[in-house]
């Protein structure tokens, strides 16, 4: 028979087994960061792969998400005649929000899988154990690499995504909704502080930080050939988008919490 | 009376109720070429891997130049590690690098050596193994598998080291190719002197690479002696393995309806 409490009991402690595997892989690549040899070639490689492959699909994100939020916030607004707060409110919520998050989440869709795909495969096909056989420590050289270059990455990634989606709040505002282009900018830059810009860059580096970590966690551990891969690649995805969500929310509450 | 180069000391090894080696005693002198042949999942790999410290055993001792893998530090390993070449079943070659890189690697990341010096003997190494020189800059993809495994055997080869391990180094290959592979890897370790471990079912390959044979079987070693020895083993086991019949005390686990 089927003890329900049992069930319960084995997934809580392999939920802790988990966190507590993932913490010790975490643990023991960020010490590999500060620790020489440090290459700087695979992290320049990984910056090239993770950024500048990155900004059409971050870029594209920010513009239409900066042009919807632009559309709604005036037709919202216009009901308490309120349309110029439109720059205001975009501006705040890019930056503060929209930016990082869809930004992070865009990018982990596309490198927390690639990087689980080819450090699972790496994994199955035995080029992990050849690295360790060939005096080379792994996560010296496959994971600090993309953890350092992902937190470096992410803010300059969400810095032009926050610049894309002004301009696309921008665009409709002044192109279609008929508010005035300097007006617009000038609303913007007075409602823009400097601890927003702060908040979406330390935002954007933990998120790079945990989309390199879970992409290179799951593919490391990857088991059982093609199967076990493509479960990496899927486990590594929706950890890292729970886990952008997640902290997003704590760096949000210690943040704005207070202030507001 | 000189130590041996590896010892394994009553090595266990399980993976929860599946006991996959039981008391293992081994010992290769130096030069000396032991092959183990067995079947699948008799537990060759896990020893393999246990040996090159990517598996900690349950208990015992392997010992490698009198270091115990399993208990030195990290740093220590490493550098027992430079002392070992490994050709993995399936060349396990880098993807991402071009073929000399691969065959370079260990010269440039464990040695410290230059680029240029390293490609330079990287190109010997795979002269060495029968590749040309337009191979060195192809990537692994473009290779079929027996030339996999020749660049897997220079890079295993690349670094000169004393003692070299050959996962099932014919596995998958064809009989013209394994036989070629076999001969490169007697002239290799010839030249190098080195001690070799090789786990192997082929037999033609054990025959021709072996200066001792030894077999396990359900985690244990239930036969070692010389390679001339055994077609006179006096084991069933042996003889069942060796000639490869299905009838014996060695039972398949089949589904017979």
């Amino acid at each position: 028979m089927i003890n329900p409490l049992a069930i319960i009991g084995r997934t809580i402690l392999d939920g802790l087994g988990e966190l507590g595997r993932l913490f010790r892989f975490a643990a023991i690549a960020t010490s590999h960061i500060v620790r020489p040899p440090i290459y700087w070639r695979l992290i320049g490689q990984q910056m090239w792969l993770i950024g500048y492959n990155s900004l059409p699909v971050v870029g594209l994100t920010a513009l239409f998400t900066g042009a919807a939020l632009a559309q709604q916030i005036f037709v919202g607004g216009s009901r308490f005649n309120a349309e110029s707060v439109v720059p205001g409110v975009v501006v705040i919520a890019i930056v503060r929000e929209l930016g990082p998050v869809l930004g992070g989440l865009m990018v982990a869709g596309r490198v927390s899988s690639a990087m689980a795909a080819e450090l699972g495969t790496m994994r199955v096909t035995e080029q992990i154990d050849a690295l360790v056989t060939l005096s080379t420590d792994p996560f010296k050289y496959l994971v600090a690499p993309r953890l350092v270059a992902a937190v470096f990455t992410l803010p300059l990634l969400v810095l032009v995504a926050n610049v894309i989606g002004v301009l696309g709040g921008f665009l409709i505002g002044t192109e279609r909704l008929g508010l005035n282009g300097a007006t617009y900018l000038q609303v913007t830059a007075e409602f823009l502080e400097a601890a927003d810009i702060y908040s979406s860059l330390v935002k954007a580096a933990v998120f790079g930080f945990f989309i390199a970590l879970m992409g290179s966690y799951h593919g490391y551990n990857s088991r059982g050939g093609a199967q076990g891969v493509g479960k990496a690649t899927t486990n590594a995805v929706v950890s890292a988008f729970i886990a952008i969500l997640f902290t997003n929310l704590i760096i949000t509450v210690i943040v704005f919490g207070v202030t507001g | 009376m000189t130590p041996p180069m590896i010892e394994l000391k009553n090595v266990k090894k399980s993976f929860g109720n599946n006991i996959v080696l039981q008391d293992i005693n081994l010992k290769i002198a130096k030069g000396q070429s032991l092959v183990i042949i067995g079947g699948s999942g008799s537990g060759k790999s896990v020893m393999l891997k246990c040996l090159l410290g990517l598996m900690a055993p349950d208990s015992g001792q392997l010992l490698i130049s009198g270091k115990d893998i399993a208990k030195i530090s990290a740093s220590d390993r490493k550098q027992v590690l430079k002392k070992i070449g490994m050709l993995f079943q399936s060349a396990a070659l880098f993807d991402s690098l071009k073929v000399w890189q691969n065959v370079a690697f260990g010269l440039i990341q464990g040695q410290g050596l230059d680029k240029i010096t390293a490609k330079k003997i990287a190109l010997e190494k795979l002269r060495r193994v029968g590749l040309s020189p337009d191979v060195a800059e192809l990537s692994p993809a473009e290779l079929s598998g027996g030339m996999q495994k020749r660049v897997g055997l220079a890079r295993a080869i690349a670094t000169e080291p004393e003692i070299i391990f050959f996962d099932e180094p014919t596995t998958g290959l064809d009989p013209i190719m394994a036989d070629v592979i076999n001969d490169l890897i007697v002239e290799c370790v010839q030249d190098l002197g080195a001690t070799t471990l090789t786990i192997t079912h082929d037999m033609a390959s054990a025959r021709k690479i072996a200066d001792r044979i030894a077999m396990l079987y359900e985690g244990r070693i239930i036969w070692e002696g010389a390679k001339t020895h055994i077609n006179n083993s006096g084991n069933a086991y042996v003889d069942q393995f060796i000639h490869g019949n299905a009838q014996g005390p060695i039972q398949m686990d089949t589904a017979k309806s």
